[in-house]
């Protein structure tokens, strides 16, 4: 699995971050995604929420 | 040639906590189906989940202020076209003119910055609750609790005195009232307007560890689009949280197998915000967005200029999305719910928002264990009246 982001098109809304730490975080400057692990290893099914979740489709999950 | 009449956007209740029972119809038989809006606009309404995402999502959909139509009155008249947003006002605004105002605040929503807020928050809900024990039972939790806090919350945030709340309380809760003419509720929100400008101005000559300041400082800003932006997250800040806590604590007091379990289990309160926030969908009447271009969607072809009502209540209720929706569950898996909206207008202070419930909920149930109603559950006067969902009121006893 591999996670990709997109922080133009991101809202920061926060919804990566409060889902899942470990793999997404928000940059101080702007609350833009900032992805921290691209492989989710063992959190693949909250990263697969998070993109889900994610209000601007700034999330993607490539299996 | 007639026109066929449709039916306008279904606002009678069918239970304090429970929204019209025409949406859940609706729902089930015409997912998009033909509305008619009060300025004889013919539009349309959604009302299941996907479809709810879908539009909310589509930047196709737009939310410029002048290309609205509402789906209620104001006063029993249909509220009149409104002029393009005022610079700053980017809640009614779209794609980079948006963009360009809400990226200088998102960094200071973010889930870290929240979590910060935590021991202040925890500092100013437990000195209400002081107030409330003060006053006794038959307090009214609305006044002395789910009001006052968020409302400080957001006045130190923004860098507005709190002693100067009164007249931006007042005028919020106007600019919400649909018994209201639309010129009384525009009147409210000009004198918000105009006290925000004025504080705008003080933050040259005073400025403060807070956003007012912030905003000000970055250079980038005109004090007009300092004024709407603030004004924007002043009025969001309190009316929103405060309803949610007062209606929020009757819900659990209504539920007392379920209040149980959360004290049992405080680890519960994160998901108990979710359900909290799904189950009662307080924007009662949901987002409207009209369609800058045909659409295909659900079947139907919306036309450009066409408006769409996005029910939220009827999206967080459907069945396809949420087992059993209409069981209010603090266990149920209720995350992605649309209760803060989805799209690039999801709500910027939703994790404020949550660190305000979680917070509130938990400490006025520790202070109070054996908290209960003052009145009989239906004398508790509910906002039926209001934009935002909530209760007027609400009495409380305790020993």
């Amino acid at each position: 699995m591999r996670v990709e982001v997109d922080p133009d098109r991101c809202a920061g809304s926060g919804m990566c971050a409060l889902t899942d730490p470990a793999v997404f975080d928000q940059s101080d400057e702007d609350g833009t995604v900032v992805l921290l692990d691209p492989t989710a290893a063992g959190h693949e099914r909250e990263a697969r929420e998070a993109a889900h979740l994610c209000p601007a489709g700034a999330i993607k999950v490539i299996e | 040639m007639t026109e066929t009449l449709y039916p306008e956007l279904p606002t009678t209740r069918s239970s304090a906590f429970d929204p019209p029972a025409a949406l859940g119809v609706l729902r089930e038989t015409e997912p998009i189906s033909r509305m008619s809006f009060p300025d004889g606009h013919l539009g349309w309404l959604v009302t299941t989940h996907a479809l709810a995402r879908e539009v909310l999502a589509d930047v196709r959909f737009s939310n410029r202020a002048e290309l609205q139509h509402s789906p209620i009155r104001a006063g029993g008249k249909p509220i009149p076209p409104q002029p393009p947003a005022k610079p700053g006002l980017f809640i009614s605004m779209d794609g980079q003119d948006h963009a360009k105002y809400r990226r200088l605040l998102t960094g200071q929503f973010t889930v870290r910055r929240m979590n910060q807020l935590i021991p202040r928050i925890e500092a100013i809900v437990r000195d209400h609750l002081a107030d409330v024990r003060a006053q006794g039972p038959g307090v009214d939790l609305v006044e002395t609790f789910a009001l006052p806090v968020p409302s400080m919350v957001i006045c130190e945030l923004l860098g507005v005195p709190y002693d100067e709340r009164e007249s931006f309380q007042r005028d919020t809760k106007t600019s919400f009232t649909l018994s209201q003419d639309f010129e009384e509720i525009q009147a409210a929100f000009d004198r918000i307007e105009d006290f925000v400008a004025d504080l705008v101005r003080r933050k040259h000559d005073e400025p403060g560890d807070d956003m007012l300041t912030g905003l000000v400082e970055t250079g980038e800003l005109t004090d007009e689009e300092v004024t709407n932006m603030g004004l924007l997250l002043l009025i969001a800040g309190h009316e929103t949280t405060a309803n949610m806590l007062g209606i929020g604590t009757l819900t659990l007091l209504d539920h007392p197998d379920q209040l149980e379990a959360l004290k049992d289990d405080p680890s519960l309160i994160d998901n108990t915000v979710e359900e909290l926030m799904r189950y009662l969908s307080i924007v009662q009447f949901g987002a409207t967005r009209v369609a800058l271009e045909d659409v295909e969607l659900g079947g139907v072809t919306i036309a450009a200029g066409e408006a769409v009502s996005i029910s939220i209540p009827a999206a967080n209720r459907d069945p396809a999305k949420f087992d059993r929706p209409e069981d209010f569950d603090i266990r149920r898996p209720a995350t992605g719910h649309v209760a803060f909206g989805h799209g690039v207008h999801q709500c910027l202070g939703q994790q404020l928002a949550r660190i305000e419930m979680r917070v509130g909920f938990t400490e006025l149930f520790r202070e109070f264990p054996d908290l209960r109603l003052a009145v009989p559950v239906e004398e508790v006067p509910m906002r039926d009246d209001m934009a935002i969902y909530g209760v007027h009121k609400l009495p409380v006893a305790f020993s």
